[in-house]
């Protein structure tokens, strides 16, 4: 298995009271609860930890992008990753993604990616998103458009990296005379394209089609295997055999010497994480258009938003691993058995976890759990037809 | 009251819901993000001296949603489309919320058609400094409320769009809705230079008390339309034609007939 320590670079130091009362860290919640001198601090901090993964061992390290929130203090994700290109020199640098439909010139996430790639003489994966429900809010887009624009600005960036330029590009959204991206990728034919979502099954069949990693976000590792299995059998239609190193699932890993000491330490800050820095209205999740009708129907059935959920809650579920070094073992294994992914993208960090813990814990997974997983594939995946 | 009957119609193949009643000048009303398909009393009433003819929009309710349509704009060229192909002259255009600022769309195009234009609580256009609400960060209760003056008249709107059976369309609504007004929220930055060609008699019918198009926005119509005249009703939201249908049917017939007389 491949390891990435992904970061979602929290606010730490937000005021969870205030957000509680608020009802959201995202969108109205105030940029005055941001202290400049915290955030400069901050940023540090997370770069420093992503350069530790790397002198690690971690095979990558994974940034990504959010707009007005405490939750991540990523709005530009390429500023740290041009800021990691030549600190890091071993580990590939994942941005897990960019959300193009909120860009009204995506051929600036070519150039970027291009020169990231560059940079880093290919180290560099370029992750491409819809962006949640909240980015539409704060950014001003139309959620009814996000699908055509991230099809239409998906197809600009790929041919503005294979075809020679110049061309010209007419599509709905976006019209350009001249396609003539400078630099071109490092990588031939480009850098490898992932896809993270929440589960949509039109992302997934679309990701297996042009044999994309996909990556799963927070989500039990009972509807991880569901949506993994699907990825498989779209492959299959598609005429080939999936990967398990095409399937990524991001989960998040805390290791301590007993179960009950890592609970224990960790449930305060992976608590502020789900039931603070991650609440938001199912208006401000979901906007009209943002799904199509059907899921939006169905997500709203599931009654998946609002409900506060504890530490235990979410270990019980199979969305985080925390324990001693051999319960987390066996989980992991359990889980990449189950669900047939080779790629895992582990949160260290997270919520309000501080430094020296969330040091602590990255030297723990690295020694205790990324060793004994280095050879390991998924054992026994069904590769059937998902029933 | 008379009643109407509920008809399809076919346009350049788009295939919407109609519902027609009445006999007289016609009077075509376009309903807004949360009105739709309801033969409303105030439109009972209109019909006993008028044609009146309600339209379920492309992308609403029982109409088709076609692939053209991405924005306002699409709409007001659509209903060009629509009086042309019914013949219909002399219309007296009646549109309130989003069908209000389709109706100011069509009237800079092309008034050939129209005998008058009343806009109520009309969307289309910015006031800097007016608050409004964000109905896309409100829940589907909060926006039935906040249409209202009266909170207590909001119930029988809401018990028919929360009923179960409602669902898809409510969905439906709020799609072509937030396509049509997400961004910019609620107005076409330019259709404010063009609203000096509205060139037939045009009232504001106005809620006193509408917290999402607040009365500023009749005023403002009201310098940009020439001779416009306005009917703010007391008591009243954002709806003033189903909040206070008798002082909205007044102010309109009061409004078409002054207009005939001078005629």
């Amino acid at each position: 298995m491949k390891f990435f320590n992904f970061h979602l670079m929290p606010y730490r130091h937000a005021d969870l009271d205030a957000i509680e009362k608020h009802g959201t860290a995202w969108v109205t919640y105030s940029n005055r609860d941001y202290d400049p001198l915290k955030g400069a601090e901050l940023y540090h901090e997370y770069l420093d930890q992503m350069e530790f993964a790397d002198r690690l061992g971690f095979d990558g390290v994974c940034l990504n992008e959010h707009h007005q929130t405490a939750y991540g203090m990523m709005p530009t994700p390429g500023v740290l990753a041009g800021a990691l290109a030549r600190s890091i020199k071993r580990a590939k640098i994942a941005i897990l993604g960019r959300a193009i439909p909120l860009l009204n010139n995506p051929l600036m996430v070519a150039e970027e990616y291009a020169m990231l790639d560059n940079l880093t003489r290919g180290r560099f994966i370029a992750g491409l998103v819809r962006g949640i429900g909240a980015e539409y809010h704060a950014m001003g887009i139309n959620p009814t458009f996000s699908q055509e624009r991230f099809a239409e600005a998906h197809d600009l960036i790929v041919r503005a990296w294979t075809e020679p330029g110049p061309f010209q590009y007419v599509g709905k959204h976006y019209h350009f005379n001249y396609v003539n991206t400078w630099p071109r990728p490092y990588q031939s034919p480009h850098p490898p394209i992932w896809i993270p979502s929440q589960g949509s099954i039109s992302t997934i069949r679309w990701a297996a089609q042009m044999r994309y990693t996909y990556a799963q976000t927070l989500a039990p590792i009972a509807v991880v295997a569901k949506f993994f299995q699907l990825y498989r059998d779209e492959a299959e239609k598609a005429g080939y055999q999936a990967s398990p190193d095409q399937l990524a699932w991001s989960n998040t890993i805390y290791v301590a010497e007993t179960d009950a000491q890592a609970v224990r330490e960790a449930k305060p800050h992976m608590e502020a994480l789900a039931n603070r820095l991650l609440k938001m209205s199912p208006e401000m999740l979901l906007p009209p258009g943002y799904s199509n009708i059907d899921s939006i129907k169905r997500i709203r059935a599931a009654k998946v938003t609002g409900k506060p959920q504890t530490c235990e809650d979410l270990i019980r579920a199979g969305v985080i691993m925390m324990g001693s070094p051999n319960t987390v073992r066996e989980k992991l294994a359990e889980y990449q058995d189950l669900a047939g992914f080779n790629t895992s993208l582990t949160k260290t960090q997270f919520g309000t976890l501080p430094d020296d813990m969330a040091r602590a814990n990255m030297v723990a997974v690295a020694e205790e759990i990324l060793p004994h997983f280095r050879n390991r594939l998924p054992q026994g995946v069904r590769q059937a037809a998902a029933e | 009251m008379v009643d109407h009957t509920a008809t399809r119609l076919s346009v350049r193949g788009c295939n919407i819901a109609l519902m027609r009643g009445g006999a007289g000048r016609p009077l075509l009303f376009l309903h807004g993000g949360n009105d739709a398909g309801i033969w409303i009393p105030a439109l009972a009433d209109l019909a006993a001296r008028r044609d009146v003819l309600a339209p379920v929009h492309p992308g609403f309710g029982a109409s088709d949603t076609p692939d053209w349509l991405d924005t306002v704009a699409d709409l007001a060229s659509f209903y060009l489309d629509v009086l042309d192909q019914l013949d219909l002259s002399n219309v007296d255009l009646v549109g309130c919320d989003l069908g209000g600022w389709i109706a100011a769309e069509l009237a800079v195009r092309n008034t050939r058609r129209l005998s008058s234009l009343t806009l109520v609580g009309a969307a289309g256009i910015h006031v800097k400094g007016v608050a409004q609400l964000d109905p896309f960060l409100r829940t589907d209760a909060e926006n039935i409320r906040d249409l209202f003056h009266d909170p207590t008249r909001s119930r029988e709107l809401w018990q028919h769009l929360s009923h179960k059976e409602m669902e898809d369309v409510v969905l439906k609504n709020q799609t072509t809705t937030a396509k049509l007004t997400w961004q910019p929220r609620g107005y076409n930055p330019h259709l404010y230079k063009w609203l000096h060609r509205v060139d037939v008699p045009t009232l504001l019918i106005w809620g006193a008390d509408d917290r999402l198009y607040p009365k500023d926005y009749a005023a403002a119509y009201q310098r940009l339309i020439p001779g416009a005249k306005t009917a703010i009703i007391a008591d009243c939201g954002h709806l003033p034609h189903v909040e206070q249908p008798r002082a909205f049917v007044a102010a309109l017939q009061e409004f078409l007939d002054a207009k005939r007389a001078a005629a």
